[in-house]
């Protein structure tokens, strides 16, 4: 990783929460929101900071060291209102936010609740919404293996085994494990039983122009959402990517990157 | 001592080939290919019948749960099976100990208030009020309870339950949870000022301090035996120690597994499948299934991942698999025997376990009615006299059992 990767605090919500942000690049501000697994500073935080100021926060509870940092925040109306807080702490006024699966559901509800506190918006692979004929797979219930088997294109190939990679430092490993399962344990306060709490009511608010980012193998979330989005966003368009499922920022990490970079100038 | 039947009434009638069809016991058994209405509702009369009979054998109690969505146990209402036994052991003196109601999936949890001063009410006052936390299958996956705020739940929920079945005035509720502008409990429980609470619990801390600060039972339920049990009830009365609480045995309740033939190699004969039934198949849960992310706060979480906890969990789930009736019963997962074998080891377990609140799980697996009954009817004449008296030299009280019920020794049952 050649990106030097900076690190901040603020305080929201009347001090009780206390987010860390990854910060790396210079340029115009972009808020990355992570998916259930966590933060990690990735080749597409790498790409988006070669062009913008990448401001990555951890949800509330993330953080290595502050697990209690959920107990702020009880519910989504809260969390939207812990974002607000944190974009005012770091002086974004109308930043543009990019968002993976939660981070995605969570990137929406901030720019449809207020609708100028977004300029742009890219949604990759979002929860947020429900069909019954296509649900969304019940991932925070699966296994680790089983979830592998949905959420990548190739769930044996290199991208799949370097997110999934067990450290061989046991510290490391209890690290890991502690990390990914707390994580997927204050993600899923917002999402629990089923990652839908109303967002398409709200979708019609948003103002930002949006990029509809899908991977045509997603098994975790169908790529039948992408236009289930588009239908309910005005200035939005779908990208949907071959050879990537869940993770498409990572598994077409050139294609999607450039395609996010052109949105983001555009 | 005092000493109830439990009862899980699981699915007695599994096919061989279950744990190889099908994933889990639990949440996602097909009902259509495993179950017929009218068989189960034989199962449910017989599993009625078989804790009538313990009650009128002289068991001190009778204990049932809930649990949902399984093959394993499913009295998903278990105040229905508790009203029918409080109804038919009214002229007993047996306890009707409800293990019991899942206090963060009953909403609103006054219901489970209500519920429980029913029985006490049928019941002239014989409610062990027990308040489960609720298994993860259950409260995460089946009643949708949001993992990481299941505890808050609870505590919450328990607060409310003794708030509203003590209160001399109508108050309102303003919780987390919950909000309630008008609660005035009708009925109000027969025991003052609420009946003995039970807290089920698989060792975590939490629930030792909890139960501690609450002056609550604490009850151990694992299947894994008395042996392996050791390690945790010792650390729960170092703590009780800790916490400035008396050593009463009565304290403590425990779960264990006992099966009783005439002889040693009779006992083999009568429950070697039933023991393996159970094991093999109702226990045959993917383990993942015991941790949806958010269902252990943070630091047993950690507690458990550091001390490779959560692996031995799932080696020893696995393990479990391989092993013969000798096993289990080698290592006391079940205590199983002649009735002078199950006498001794018995008396020894609770003793060291400083157990005054025994549970004793004699239907198993797959065992049918006559078998259960025999077991029940053995476990009553041959071994139960010889618990009672396990504590009385030092002289404690009961102060967890029904009052009306904690002086009454049961006369020994008839044949013995």
């Amino acid at each position: 990783m050649t990106t030097a990767v900076s690190e901040k605090r603020v305080a929201t919500l009347r001090g009780e929460a206390n987010p860390r942000i990854q910060i790396a690049g210079e340029g115009p501000p972009v808020v990355y929101l992570h998916g259930a697994m966590g933060l990690v500073w990735d080749g597409f935080l790498d790409s988006l900071s070669q062009e913008h100021t990448v401001y990555a926060p951890e949800h509330p509870g993330t953080t290595p060291g502050d697990p209690d940092g959920i107990k702020a925040v009880d519910d989504l109306w809260d969390l939207v209102l812990h974002y607000y807080d944190l974009f005012d702490q770091l002086g974004l006024e109308s930043p543009a936010i990019v968002g993976h699966s939660f981070g995605g559901m969570v990137a929406a509800e901030i720019a449809a609740t207020n609708p100028d506190r977004a300029s742009k918006l890219v949604l990759i692979s979002p929860v947020g919404l429900w069909r019954d004929d296509v649900p969304v797979a019940q991932f925070l219930t699966m296994s680790p293996s089983e979830v592998a088997e949905i959420a990548f294109f190739d769930p044996k190939g290199p991208v799949a085994e370097q997110v999934m990679a067990v450290p061989e430092d046991p510290e490391a490993a209890v690290e890991t494990a502690l990390r990914t399962t707390w994580s997927q344990a204050c993600t899923g306060k917002f999402m629990w039983p089923l990652p839908e709490k109303g967002l398409r009511k709200r979708l019609y608010r948003i103002k930002a122009p949006t990029l509809i980012v899908w991977g045509n193998q997603d098994r975790l979330v169908p790529p039948a959402y992408a236009e289930e989005f588009a239908d309910r966003i005005a200035n939005s368009r779908v990208q949907k990517f071959d050879k990537a499922a869940h993770l498409p920022q990572l598994e077409q990490l050139e294609a999607v990157s450039k395609t996010v970079r052109e949105f983001l100038a555009g | 001592m005092q000493v109830s039947m439990f009862h899980l009434m699981p699915h007695r009638e599994l096919p061989d080939d279950f744990e190889q069809r099908y994933s889990s016991v639990w949440v996602d058994p097909p009902w259509w290919e495993l179950a017929d209405a009218r068989r189960v509702g034989q199962y449910y009369n017989w599993t009625l019948d078989e804790l009538t009979y313990a009650a009128k054998m002289g068991l001190d109690g009778v204990c049932v749960n809930e649990h949902h969505q399984n093959a394993y146990g499913f009295m998903p209402g278990p105040n229905l099976m508790g009203a029918a036994l409080a109804r038919a052991t009214n002229d007993l003196n047996t306890a009707i100990v409800q293990m019991g109601s899942t206090l963060p999936t009953t909403n609103p949890p006054i219901r489970v208030a209500e519920e429980y001063a029913m029985l006490d009410c049928i019941s002239g006052g014989r409610l062990v009020a027990g308040m489960p936390l609720g298994s993860p299958m259950d409260a995460n996956q089946v009643y949708g309870i949001t993992p990481i705020e299941q505890r808050e739940r609870y505590y919450e929920a328990h607060d409310l339950i003794l708030k509203a079945w003590q209160s001399r005035e109508m108050f309102a509720w303003n919780g987390k949870y919950q909000q309630l502008g008008k609660v005035n409990l009708w009925p109000r429980p027969i025991q003052q000022p609420y009946p003995p609470v039970w807290v089920p619990g698989t060792g975590s801390y939490s629930t030792w301090e909890f139960s501690a600060r609450h002056d609550h039972c604490y009850c151990y339920l694992s299947y894994f035996g008395a042996q392996a049990a050791l390690q945790v009830m010792n650390g729960f009365w170092s703590f009780v120690e800790d916490y400035g609480l008396k050593k009463n045995p009565y304290r403590a309740g425990f779960l264990q597994l006992v099966a009783v033939s005439e002889t040693d190699e009779r006992a083999e004969l009568d429950y070697a499948e039933h023991v393996k039934y159970f094991y093999n198949k109702c226990l045959h849960i993917p383990p993942h299934y015991f941790g949806p992310p958010g269902h252990q706060d943070y630091r047993s979480l950690e507690k458990g991942i550091r001390s490779g906890f959560a692996n031995k969990m799932q080696e020893e789930l696995g393990r479990l698999k391989q092993y013969s009736y000798r096993d289990f019963v080698d290592n006391q997962f079940v205590i199983a025997g002649s009735p002078a074998t199950v006498r001794e080891q018995l008396r020894q377990a609770a003793k060291d376990l400083r157990v005054g609140n025994l549970m004793v799980l004699l239907h198993i697996g797959s065992m049918p009615h006559h078998l259960t009954i025999k077991n029940i009817s053995m476990f009553a004449t041959e071994v139960l006299p010889y618990l009672r008296d396990l504590w009385d030299d030092e002289g404690w009280e009961n102060e967890w059992f029904p009052e009306r019920l904690r002086m009454i020794r049961q006369p020994a049952a008839a044949g013995s």
